[in-house]
C-alpha cells in the first residue's frame, strides 16, 4: 500500500478528479487536456465549412453501414418480387433488386439512401466551399502548403468516392455513366483497352464491376479519407488556426474561444445541426429516384443523363469538345509499322486535359504565389479577399471555368427549359469557357481593387452618413462620420506588395527566371491599392477644407 | 463631392509613396472592449436562454418520439402515398431531434458560457535547436548504417525494393481477359433475323413504315450466354424513310431494303445508346452529349463530340418478308479504341 | 422597432423561419398531384360531321393546309394522317399553329370537343389513317405498368426522360413532359408521330402494350415520388443545384448565426 502512494501520490479530492485520476494513472491523457482543453480557436462562419465536410462524412459513414447491411453487390439476374408496382417481374441485377428493396421495403431505408445520396452531395459542396474559403484568403501559405495538397487530396478522394457509389445501384442512369466511363478508358492509348477489360472483368458491362465498385467504395476510399482526415487535422492543431485580420489579432496569437467549453460546445452542437439539415432535405425531397431509371440494360437511355454535379463538369467538357473542326478531325488513324492505330482526342482530351489543369494548378498554387512574392514567411493572418486582388481573379476564373462545365454537362435542360436551341447553347458554352473565366478574372479583380478604394475612402474620410448639410459659411457638405480605430484598423492592416524589381547576380546579369518572375509580379501586383498610413490619415484630418466633417464642423452643426 | 477623389488612391501616388516597411503603419489598438450581453447583465434574461435551451432539449425528445411513432405506427402497406408519409415523418423526426440538441447547445454556448474572446501566442512549429539536433541524429544513423560508404549494397537494395513491388501489380493480371478482337465482332450474322427490343419477336419488312422506327436486338440475344455484354454491341435503330432521301455511297446501295436502314445505336463518341430519332429531320442525337448523326448522309457526324458515322447493318428480306442481316456489322461498334485501327 | 428587431435577431426565430420554410416547400411539394380525368368519347362520325368539318377546316386550316389538305408550302399534306392527328394537334392545342417556330407549341385549346370532332371527321374522309383509339384501349387500369415501364424506357425514354419529364431535341425541338397528358392523347402520338416524333404503329408496339405504356404512365404520374418532392425528376442536375442553393444556403445562415454573437 505504502508503495502504491508512493507512485501515486496525487489525492484527487473531487469526483471529477478521481475519474480523471484513474483514466490518467492507467493510460495517461492528462497531457492531452492540458494541450487541448483550453486551447484557442478563432471563430468565423466562413471557419466552419471543413467541420460541415467533417459532419456530412461522419453521417455519411453511419448511414452507409446501415446500407451496406441490406445492399448486395451482386450483378446475378434476378425478377424483382418487392412491393414497387411498376418493376414487378421486371428482369434485374440482385443489386438493383436489393436498392429497390431498401427504398420500398427496409422501414427507413428510403430515408437512409436519401440522407446518404444527399450528404455526400453536401460532403463534396462543403469540401469545395472549404477550399475556395482557404484559397480566397489565402490560408494556404506557409506553414500550411503541406495541408493545401492533403486537402486537395481529399477533394479528389471525395468525387472518387461519389463517383463509385452513384454506380452501385445498378439503375439505367448509373449504368449509362459507367458505359460513358468505359468509353473513355478506351480511348485512353496504347493501354485503354486492356484497362477497360480488366476493370469489368471483360466486356462491358460484365458481372464484376459493381462488387468492384463496391469494395473501393465501402473500403479502401473510405479508409483513405479517414487517414487524411487524420493528417488534415493533426496539421490543424500544429498550425492552430489562421485569423482574419482585425484589432487585438496579429501574426504570432490566436484570438478566440478556448475549446472547452465554448468551442467544443459549439463545433459539437453543429453536428447536431447539419445533421438535422440533411435529415430535413432527406425527409421531404427526392434524390435519386432509381426506381424512375429501370434496371441498367445497355439499350435504353433517359433523356438527361448527367452526373452527379461534382463528376458533372467533367460530363460538360465531353460535351463541349466538338469531334470535328471544318474538315479537321479530332480522331486520328497513326499508322505504325506494325498496323494502323487509333488516337481519339475528341474524347481523351475533355476528359484529362481540364480537370489536369485544374488539380496541377490547386496543387501547385502555393508555390507558384510565394514563388512570384518571393515571399517565404509563415502567414497566420488571412487576406481579406479584397487585399489580394489578382489570387481573388485566379480563384474566380476557376469557379467561372468549373461553372461553365457545370452549365455544359446540363446544356439538354438549359434547352428545354429557357426555350432556347441545345446547339447553340453548346456553341456558346464553347465559347464562354474560354471567354469566361478570363472576363470573370478581369472583373474580380477590378471589384477587389475598387473595394480596396472604397476601404481607404473609410479609412480616410469615414462612413458617408447621406446627411446634406449647409455649413454656416453657406458651403454644402455632406457629413462623412469617422470609424473608430478597431475598425480604422481593419482597414488599413493588410500587405500590398510591389511589382518586383529583378536583381542582377553577381556577375551583373539578370537570369531568365528574374527576368519571368518580375514579369509574373508585374501581373500580380501592377495594379495596386496600398493601405493608408497614420501620416495619410493626418493629411486627410488637416485637410484645407471640410470634405469631413471634422470635429468642430460636427459641433456647429449640432448646435444648429 | 468632388473632393472625395482627394487623397483616393490614384495608383501612381501610392506607389511612389508606400506607407509599408514598418515605419508608417497603424499600431494595432488591441481587442476592442468586451460588451457585455444580456443574459450577462440581466437574470431575467439568463433564466430566459436557460429554459429556451430546455425547450430545445424538449423538442429534439418529441422528434425522436415521432420518429419511433412513424416507424411503428405508419405501416409501409404497399402504397407510394405511405412510404412518402413515412418518409417525411421519419426525416422530420430525426431532423427535430437532431436540431433540437444541436440547436440547445450551441444557444446556451452563445448565451451562457463565457464570451470572452481570450488571447494565446502561436510557437513556431519547432525550433532551430530540435532541428538541428534531428539532422544530427539522422546523420549519425545514416553514417552508423553505413549505406553511404557501402554502395553496393544501396544499389542492390534500390534494385531490390523496385522489384518487390511488380508482383503486386502483375497479380491483378485475371482481373479479366485480354481483349482479343472480342471488340471487332458483334452477336450478328448474316441471315440473322431483326427482332423487337426487348420482347425479341422478328419484325416484318411490311410492319416498318416510313417516319417508325424500331428498337432491334438481334433474333436469339435473349437467350444468349452473355445477354448484356452482346445486347451492349449489338443493338440497331431500325427506320425507313422516303428512299430517295437516302444517298447510300458507293458498295452500300444494297445495305437497306427499300428504305429500311439499320444502324448502331452505339454512339461512337463514348458508347450511350443514340436513340433518339427525329423522323421529319432524319436526324439522330445522342442524349449524352448531344452527337447528331445524318441519317441522309450514312449517319454523319453534323454536331458534338463525335468524330466517327455510326455503323450501318446491312440488311436484307427473307422468304418470308422478315427483315435479317446480310452480314455482321462492317467496322467495330461503339466508342474508338487503340487497336481500333 | 427596437423589440421587434430583437425578436427577430433571436436565434430560435432563426431556425424557426427555416423549418418552417422546410416543411412547407416539402410539403407543398409532396401535396401537389394533378389528377387526371380521362375523356370518354366514343368515335363514329356522321356525314354531317364531316361536312361541317370541312367548312371549319377552310375556314381556320387552309390557308397554311391548302384548299383539300393537299398541303401547301406553309404546311404539310394532311391525307392521310388520320383522324387521331387531328384528334391530337388540335385537341391538345398545337393547332392551330400560332407562330412559326422549331415545332408546334401547347396552348390553349382553339375548339370545341365538338368543332375537333367535325375536323377529325372530315381529315379522315381525305384517306386511310389511324382512327381516334377506343375507350377500351386507354382504360390504364386494364395495362401492366411494369411491362408499360419496360417498353417506355426502350422506346420513349430518351427522348421523355425515364420519368416522362421531357427532354431536349436538336436546334430548338423539344420532346415535352408526359404529365398531364390524356391517356388519348399519349395513344394518339403513338400511331401518329407528331412532329419529329416517330411513328409507333401496332405492328412495333400492339395496342395492348401501348395501353401498358399508359399505364405505367399513368402510375407513376399518381402515385408521385415516394421520397418527397421530384425536384422536376430532371436526374442529378437539380439535384447538385438544390444542395447548392437551398442545402448550403441553409447550413450558411447556421454558421452565421453560430458565430455571432449574442445580443
Amino acid at each position: 500500500m505504502s508503495s502504491s502512494t508512493a507512485i501515486n501520490a496525487y489525492q484527487p479530492k473531487t469526483r471529477v478528479g478521481r475519474v480523471t485520476n484513474f483514466v490518467d494513472s492507467r493510460v495517461g491523457g492528462s497531457g492531452m487536456v492540458k494541450e487541448f482543453g483550453r486551447k484557442i480557436f478563432p471563430d468565423h462562419w466562413t471557419f466552419m465549412f471543413g467541420e460541415v465536410a467533417l459532419y456530412t462524412f461522419v453521417i455519411l459513414l453511419i448511414s452507409g453501414t446501415f446500407l451496406t447491411f441490406f445492399f448486395d453487390p451482386s450483378m446475378a439476374e434476378t425478377h424483382y418480387d418487392g412491393s414497387y408496382l411498376p418493376l414487378r417481374g421486371v428482369e434485374m441485377s440482385v443489386a438493383y433488386a436489393s436498392s429497390l428493396d431498401i427504398s420500398f421495403d427496409v422501414r427507413g431505408g428510403l430515408f437512409m439512401r436519401q440522407v446518404h445520396h444527399w450528404s455526400a452531395l453536401l460532403f463534396v459542396a462543403a469540401n469545395a466551399v472549404h477550399m475556395l474559403r482557404v484559397f480566397f484568403t489565402g490560408a494556404f501559405r506557409r506553414p500550411r502548403e503541406l495541408n493545401w495538397v492533403v486537402g486537395t487530396t481529399l477533394l479528389i478522394m471525395g468525387l472518387a468516392a461519389g463517383f463509385t457509389g452513384y454506380s452501385l445501384p445498378d439503375d439505367l442512369l448509373s449504368g449509362n455513366g459507367l458505359r460513358i466511363i468505359d468509353g473513355v478508358v478506351k480511348s485512353i492509348p496504347v493501354v485503354g483497352t486492356y484497362i477497360s477489360f480488366f476493370l469489368f472483368g471483360g466486356e462491358f458491362p460484365g458481372t464484376a464491376i459493381i462488387g468492384r465498385l463496391y469494395v473501393l467504395h465501402i473500403l479502401l476510399i473510405p479508409a483513405v479519407i479517414l487517414l487524411l482526415i487524420g493528417m488534415h487535422l493533426f496539421m490543424v492543431v500544429i498550425h492552430k488556426h489562421t485569423q482574419y485580420p482585425g484589432p487585438g489579432r496579429t501574426n504570432t496569437n490566436v484570438v478566440g474561444y478556448p475549446v472547452g467549453p465554448v468551442y467544443a460546445a459549439k463545433a459539437g452542437g453543429f453536428f447536431f445541426i447539419v445533421f438535422g439539415i440533411v435529415a430535413a432535405i432527406s425527409a421531404a425531397f427526392t434524390i435519386n429516384p432509381i426506381w424512375n431509371y429501370g434496371p441498367y440494360d445497355p439499350s435504353p437511355v433517359s433523356a438527361g443523363t448527367q452526373p452527379d454535379w461534382y463528376i458533372g463538369w467533367v460530363d460538360g467538357a465531353l460535351r463541349l469538345m466538338p469531334g470535328t473542326v471544318g474538315n479537321w478531325d479530332f480522331e486520328w488513324n497513326i499508322p505504325f509499322p506494325w498496323g494502323v492505330n487509333t488516337l481519339s482526342l475528341n474524347v481523351l482530351f475533355p476528359a484529362l486535359v481540364p480537370a489536369g489543369i485544374v488539380f496541377t494548378l490547386m496543387l501547385a498554387w502555393p508555390w507558384i504565389e510565394s514563388w512570384v512574392t518571393k515571399d517565404k514567411r509563415e502567414h497566420h493572418l488571412l487576406d481579406r479577399p479584397r487585399n489580394a486582388p489578382t489570387r481573388t481573379g485566379v480563384g474566380v476564373a476557376g469557379v467561372v471555368f468549373y461553372c461553365v462545365m457545370w452549365a455544359a454537362a446540363s446544356s439538354d435542360l438549359i434547352a428545354t427549359h429557357f426555350l432556347v436551341s441545345l446547339n447553340d447553347v453548346t456553341y456558346w458554352l464553347r465559347i464562354l469557357v474560354v471567354v469566361g473565366p478570363i472576363i470573370g478574372f478581369m472583373i474580380a479583380r477590378r471589384v477587389a481593387l475598387a473595394l480596396q478604394r472604397k476601404d481607404r475612402e473609410i479609412a480616410l474620410h469615414g462612413r458617408e452618413t447621406g446627411r446634406i448639410v449647409r455649413l454656416p459659411h453657406g458651403e454644402f457638405i455632406e457629413v462623412h462620420e469617422p470609424v473608430d480605430e478597431y475598425k480604422r484598423y481593419q482597414l488599413v492592416s493588410f500587405e500590398s506588395p510591389q511589382v518586383y524589381a529583378p536583381v542582377a547576380d553577381a556577375n551583373g546579369h539578370v537570369s531568365r527566371s528574374e527576368k519571368l518572375r518580375s514579369r509574373a509580379s508585374r501581373f500580380f501586383f501592377e495594379d495596386r491599392v496600398a493601405p493608408v498610413t497614420p501620416s495619410e490619415l493626418t493629411a486627410a484630418h488637416s485637410g484645407h477644407h471640410g470634405e469631413i466633417a471634422g470635429a468642430q464642423d460636427r459641433e456647429s452643426i449640432a448646435s444648429h | 463631392m468632388a473632393d472625395n477623389s482627394h487623397g483616393s488612391p490614384d495608383t501612381s501616388v501610392t506607389v511612389a509613396t508606400p506607407g509599408q516597411g514598418g515605419v508608417d503603419t497603424f499600431t494595432n489598438p488591441g481587442l476592442p472592449p468586451h460588451r457585455p450581453r444580456l443574459a450577462d447583465t440581466d437574470p431575467r434574461a439568463e433564466k430566459r436562454a436557460e429554459r429556451q435551451v430546455a425547450l430545445l432539449f424538449f423538442i429534439s425528445v418529441l422528434g425522436t418520439l415521432l420518429f419511433f411513432f412513424a416507424y411503428f405506427f405508419i405501416p409501409l402497406n404497399d402504397t407510394i402515398e405511405q412510404l412518402r408519409l413515412q418518409n417525411l415523418a421519419l426525416g422530420l423526426g430525426t431532423a427535430f431531434a437532431m436540431l433540437g440538441i444541436g440547436v440547445g447547445i450551441v444557444h446556451w454556448a452563445k448565451t451562457l458560457m463565457p464570451d470572452h474572446e481570450l488571447t494565446e501566442e502561436r510557437h513556431a512549429v519547432t525550433d532551430e535547436k530540435d532541428r538541428a539536433e534531428a539532422e544530427q541524429i539522422v546523420g549519425t544513423i545514416l553514417d552508423e548504417s553505413g549505406i553511404k560508404r557501402r554502395p553496393l549494397i544501396r544499389n542492390t537494395l534500390i534494385g531490390a525494393a523496385l522489384l518487390a513491388p511488380l508482383p503486386a501489380i502483375a497479380i491483378f493480371r485475371d482481373l479479366g481477359p485480354l481483349p482479343g478482337d472480342a471488340l471487332k465482332h458483334t452477336f450478328w450474322d448474316a441471315g440473322m433475323r431483326l427482332t423487337r427490343d426487348p420482347s425479341g419477336t422478328p419484325i416484318k419488312a411490311s410492319d416498318v413504315t416510313v417516319g417508325s422506327a424500331f428498337h432491334v436486338i438481334p433474333e436469339g440475344l435473349n437467350e444468349a450466354e452473355n445477354k448484356l455484354e452482346e445486347k451492349a454491341k449489338a443493338v440497331v435503330l431500325l427506320m425507313r424513310l422516303d428512299p430517295e432521301s437516302l444517298n447510300p455511297s458507293e458498295g452500300r446501295e444494297d445495305w437497306g431494303y427499300d428504305g429500311i436502314v439499320a444502324y448502331s445505336k452505339i454512339c461512337t463518341h463514348v458508347g450511350c445508346p443514340v436513340a433518339l430519332y427525329e423522323q421529319q429531320t432524319h436526324h439522330l442525337l445522342c442524349p449524352c452529349h448531344q452527337s447528331t448523326f445524318d441519317l441522309e448522309q450514312e449517319c454523319k457526324v453534323i454536331f458534338g463530340p463525335a468524330a466517327r458515322p455510326l455503323p450501318q447493318l446491312p440488311i436484307d428480306v427473307d422468304d418470308e418478308g422478315y427483315l435479317i442481316a446480310r452480314s455482321d456489322f462492317q467496322e467495330p461498334v461503339g466508342p474508338s479504341f487503340w487497336e481500333r485501327g | 422597432m427596437k423589440a421587434l428587431s430583437q425578436r427577430r435577431r433571436h436565434p430560435l426565430a432563426a431556425i424557426a423561419l427555416l423549418l418552417m420554410a422546410l416543411l412547407m416547400v416539402g410539403g407543398i411539394y409532396s401535396a401537389a398531384s394533378s389528377a387526371n380525368q380521362a375523356q370518354a368519347q366514343t368515335e363514329s362520325f356522321s356525314a354531317n360531321d364531316a361536312e361541317e368539318g370541312e367548312k371549319l377546316f377552310a375556314a381556320n386550316c387552309a390557308s397554311c393546309h391548302g384548299l383539300g389538305a393537299s398541303g401547301s408550302s406553309a404546311g404539310p399534306s394532311l391525307v392521310g394522317v388520320g383522324a387521331a392527328s387531328v384528334d391530337f394537334q388540335v385537341g391538345s392545342g398545337r393547332m392551330p399553329l400560332q407562330m412559326d417556330g422549331p415545332q408546334a407549341q401547347v396552348k390553349p385549346v382553339q375548339f370545341t370537343e365538338e368543332q375537333t370532332r367535325q375536323l377529325a371527321a372530315y381529315v379522315a374522309t381525305l384517306g386511310a389513317g389511324p382512327a381516334i383509339p377506343d375507350e377500351e384501349i386507354l382504360d390504364a387500369s386494364e395495362g401492366d405498368p411494369a411491362n408499360g415501364g419496360e417498353l417506355f424506357r426502350v422506346n420513349c425514354a430518351m427522348c421523355h426522360n425515364a420519368a416522362a419529364a421531357g427532354g431536349a431535341l436538336t436546334r430548338g425541338k423539344f420532346a415535352p413532359s408526359l404529365e398531364g397528358s390524356s391517356e388519348k392523347h399519349i395513344y394518339e402520338a403513338m400511331v401518329t408521330g407528331p412532329q419529329n416524333m416517330p411513328v409507333f404503329n401496332d405492328a412495333n408496339i400492339s395496342p395492348e402494350d401501348k395501353r401498358d405504356v399508359i399505364a405505367f404512365l399513368k402510375t407513376i404520374e399518381e402515385q408521385g415520388s415516394p421520397g418527397g418532392a421530384d425536384l422536376g425528376s430532371l436526374g442529378p442536375v437539380s439535384e447538385g443545384l438544390f444542395i447548392w442553393v437551398a442545402g448550403l444556403g441553409v447550413v450558411i445562415a447556421f454558421t452565421v448565426w453560430l458565430t455571432s454573437r449574442s445580443s
